[in-house]
């Protein structure tokens, strides 16, 4: 309940929601004080009075038969508001035991009240409502009742797609296995979730439902002479040309109570999204990535010195002896990032610096390795030298030359004309980083066209060769093929040769197997490794795997809070590490998973 | 492809089929008397029982759904119980302007939108804080209230397009033009508040998605990437929209259409439905849902067309 409790608080605090909330209640006291407010009759007339303008006891004037303007409105809004709030209750009766029985238990109910609802929703409201006052005579309450169920499918929709979502969520299966009954679980656990949901939804089905019925009193199908603010507006639009400002106050009337119910919807989104962002959502993995290696900025204090006092020094250690230690100064002409730094715009302004310094060398034919935890800061860097940091993220700081050319600060045009055709890019989710609307073969076509300049027909040929070179057997087949049509090795396989399309000199693989299982992993790291060998690629592999490491680079860079701890050459860092942060990082890797894993096989089948 | 659209015809004739039968017997429930409001209180009971016998209400409800039903699917609904016109001829006179209407409310909705929602989804900063209040003000008021305001502006006090009328499109193409601009206009402001509001949060999501990073990184220029992928990505979510957009526009015509005064399908829902006239009301009813079944048909041929995924065999 103190989650309530804070979320109203969080609403009145928005600016919307609270001047949405005080308009709406203000609406509604007036028109429930209404014999209290104005004691009139609101159908008393006198045609002395017709058109005539404000004066005291009647601040709003008289309508065209000469009654008072205030008094119709009050009396009206209790008309209008009332039909709503029937509408409502009807539409909410219907609409949400069904979605909650459909949606929980599925089947034939499910599918019967599915069916309906779209015939419920093929049928045009203003129409079946004009229709059924054919049938049910003139009184608006019982039109509002056939209203109520013409905006029912709004509920049932909402609440069956959530229900049918958190059905199969753990805690509705552990409070099954704990023996609780299907009424109490729905009572508990289901309806906390739709609650919020639907006290939105009750608000924009209330604008809707207000709506309809100020139309059709409009229209002039209510009963004579009851007040409505639709009826109100419909005999000042038939004086329109004699006193267009008759429209002013119901008009005034009905748009402010819809906007308010509107605004009052969004802001109370808005105050839930809040509360909804601390809890990991699904969503989270993402923001994760980007955020997340912001928050140890705390515990990261303590571990400056520790890294720093365990970098430098190694720079006169036998480290350097082999020459591939960046810190001997010189800078390899393929990659070399000196002193990186990557911050990130946060949403309350200000900034937060994610990467700290980072220094990396990689040589033509060389495979480095950049390993660490997730939230390391490893695929920032990946993204800082392909100059593809996610909205909000910028290098701060450093110097990062790709053969030979600065591209910190380097225009985006120049540096756009650098991906690609010097350096490519292998992503670590093969699936998610095919565009799903077209087929793998105009994926491939497409930027080496626009990036090599050739002909359709070169292109093509040129994507089912380099389909053929990365090992798929039915190169025509899979370029015809859309990428749901395709496993997640060929996936892979199909971005690798993406990558390879416009002959770079140094590929950037950011996890380029984690999201494979083994046999293909292993298939794919052999291919990796195969063109690496072929085209002496210089690679940047990012990964968590040290396996990985042991079996491909040739040099290692630790990473950790985003700074780089350890570096030096593969076997080196593997079988004597330096830094305290990688030994914790084999021991938890190696132990029991054999280095050369069960992929050597198919790598000797490749070479 | 055929095949579906075959299904999915076959579904919607089942649709109506259900629809007629229900309306036809709701409307059938009160017991008007309908040779005797015809002919007046004077008329002597043989006149008014020769008059309901020659419309066929002297027969049972169902034997009366059957007869109508079976010169329904002929494309003949019969006449007016009350004024006598022929219903098929009445609705295909005034189907031309609610095409109008309907036709430049789509265009104008579908470039409008798109143009925003791109815009806003990819821009952010001004554009986009502006696309959403005019979402929640374009979706919050009722479509009737706009329609007086666009009136009272622009008909009665600028005086720029007439406020009531209707020229027909192979009259005078100006004529045309000047009586079907402020109806249109008052009917897409809600819908194009509606799609942009769509277009745009599907734009953000598809522009945060994984390929359109690896797009980036494979030197696409930045334009070439949201007009080809992103548009196409971010157009089915869009597309649905519009689709139940035309249904809540069917709604806004009866009321636009009685405001400007145009003789178009909606005016007439409201002269012919009140009254109880049952050959009219379910001529109206089966067009409608025609109309809501083929927009509905269309729009997923074109999802498909659009999200491989969603194509169907």
């Amino acid at each position: 309940m103190s989650e309530r409790t804070g979320t109203v608080r969080r609403l009145l605090r928005h600016p919307l929601g609270l001047v949405s909330a005080v308009v709406l209640a203000a609406i509604v006291l007036a028109v429930l004080l209404a014999p209290v407010l104005s004691p009139q009759d609101p159908n008393a007339s006198s045609l002395r009075d017709a058109f005539g303008g404000p004066s005291a006891g009647h601040p709003l004037g008289f309508d065209s038969a000469g009654r008072d303007i205030l008094t119709r409105l009050l009396y009206g809004g209790r008309n209008t508001l009332g039909g709503a709030v029937i509408a409502l209750a009807v539409a909410l009766l219907l609409g949400v035991p069904s979605g909650l029985l459909a949606g929980y238990y599925g089947g034939w109910f499910d599918s019967a009240a599915n069916w309906v609802v779209n015939l419920v929703m093929a049928l045009p409201a203003m129409v079946v409502l004009l229709a059924s006052r054919a049938i049910l005579g003139s009184t608006v309450w019982v039109l509002m009742v056939v209203l109520g169920f013409l905006v029912a499918p709004a509920f049932f929709r909402l609440v069956r797609g959530i229900v049918a979502s958190v059905r199969n969520e753990l805690y509705v299966d552990a409070a099954k296995v704990s023996g609780l009954r299907d009424p109490r679980i729905v009572a508990r656990h289901v309806l906390l979730v739709v609650r919020a949901p639907i006290i939105i939804q009750v608000a924009l089905v209330s604008g809707i439902a207000i709506g309809l019925q100020a139309g059709l009193e409009f229209l002039g199908v209510g009963s004579g002479d009851t007040p409505t603010w639709g009826a109100m507006l419909n005999e000042a639009f038939k004086n329109i040309q004699r006193a267009p400002s008759l429209m002013l106050w119901p008009g005034l009337a009905l748009g402010l109570t819809s906007g308010a119910l509107v605004l009052l919807a969004a802001a109370l989104r808005d105050a839930l999204e809040d509360r909804g962002t601390a809890p990991a959502g699904r969503r989270s993995r993402r923001r994760a990535r980007t955020a997340a290696p912001a928050a140890p900025a705390a515990p990261a204090a303590p571990a400056a010195p520790r890294s720093a006092d365990a970098g430098t020094p190694r720079t006169g250690t036998p480290r350097s002896a082999d020459g591939t230690s960046p810190e001997a100064g010189e800078r390899a002409e393929l990659l070399s990032v000196r002193d990186l730094a990557v911050s990130y715009v946060l949403p309350g302004g200000g900034t937060r610096e994610v990467v700290h310094g980072v220094d990396l060398d990689v040589r033509a034919g060389e495979i480095v390795g950049l390993v660490g935890e997730s939230g390391s800061g490893k695929t920032q860097t990946a993204f800082s030298i392909l100059g593809i940091l996610p909205e909000g993220g910028r290098v701060c700081r450093g110097s990062v030359t790709v053969g030979g050319e600065e591209i910190v600060g380097m225009p985006e045009r120049r540096h756009r004309a650098l991906r690609g055709d010097v350096v490519a890019y292998v992503p670590q989710e093969p699936m998610s980083n095919l565009d799903p609307a077209f087929t793998v073969g105009s994926q491939l076509v497409e930027p080496m066209r626009h990036k090599l300049r050739i002909s359709r027909a070169e292109a093509v040929r040129r994507a089912l060769d380099l389909l053929d070179q990365v090992e798929i057997a039915d190169p025509r087949r899979v370029f015809g093929s859309y990428p749901h049509e395709i496993s997640g090795g060929m996936a892979q396989r199909v971005l690798i040769a993406g990558a390879m399309s416009c002959d770079p000199r140094l590929l950037v693989a950011d996890e380029p197997t984690t999201a494979l299982d083994v046999v293909v992993q292993a298939e794919v790291l052999g291919l990796l490794r195969r063109l690496q060998k072929e085209r002496g690629l210089g690679v940047l592999l990012v990964t968590h795997n040290l396996g990985v490491v042991a079996d491909l680079c040739d040099r290692v860079a630790v990473m950790r809070e985003g700074r780089i701890v350890e570096t030096g050459t593969a076997e080196q860092v593997l079988h004597a590490p330096r830094h305290p942060y990688t030994q914790k990082l084999l021991g938890a890797v190696l132990d029991g998973v054999p280095a050369r894993g069960p992929w050597q096989p198919s790598n000797a089948e490749v070479v | 492809m055929l095949s579906f659209i075959a299904r999915r015809t076959a579904a919607g004739a089942v649709l109506l089929f259900v629809i007629s039968l229900l309306s036809y017997l709701l409307l059938s429930i009160p017991d008007v008397d309908v040779g005797r409001q015809l002919l007046g209180q004077g008329a002597s009971q043989d006149l008014v029982d020769a008059r309901n016998a020659a419309l066929g209400l002297d027969r049972p409800v169902l034997a009366q759904y059957l007869d109508w039903l079976a010169h329904a699917v002929r494309g003949d609904f019969g006449t007016s119980w009350f004024s006598g016109e022929n219903v098929t001829r009445a609705i295909a006179n005034r189907l031309p302007v609610t095409l109008s209407l309907m036709v430049g409310v789509t265009l104008v909705t579908a470039v409008l939108s798109f143009l925003l929602g791109v815009w806003a989804g990819v821009r952010r900063g001004a554009i986009d804080r502006f696309v959403q209040v005019f979402a929640v003000v374009g979706y919050a008021l009722p479509g009737f209230l706009v329609t007086l305001v666009i009136v009272l502006v622009f008909a009665v006090h600028l005086r720029w397009f007439p406020a009531i009328g209707y020229v027909g499109l192979t009259e005078s193409f100006t004529g045309w033009l000047s009586t079907v601009t402020l109806p249109v206009a008052a009917l897409s402001i809600g819908s194009v508040a509606g799609v942009s509001q769509q277009v745009r949060g599907s734009v953000i999501d598809v522009m945060r998605q994984d390929y359109v990073r690896t797009l980036r990184a494979r030197g696409l220029p930045p334009w070439r990437i949201v007009f080809r992928h992103v548009l196409r990505n971010a157009s089915a979510p869009a597309l649905a929209v519009l689709g139940m957009q035309f249904v809540s526009m069917l709604g806004g015509a009866v009321l636009v259409e009685q405001i400007f005064g145009l003789p178009g399908i909606g005016s007439m829902t409201v002269n012919y439905t009140t009254r109880g006239d049952i050959p009219v009301i379910m001529a109206l009813v089966m067009f409608s849902v025609i109309g809501v079944i083929v927009i509905n048909l269309i729009v997923d041929i074109l999802i498909g067309w659009l999200n491989p995924k969603a194509r169907i065999a």
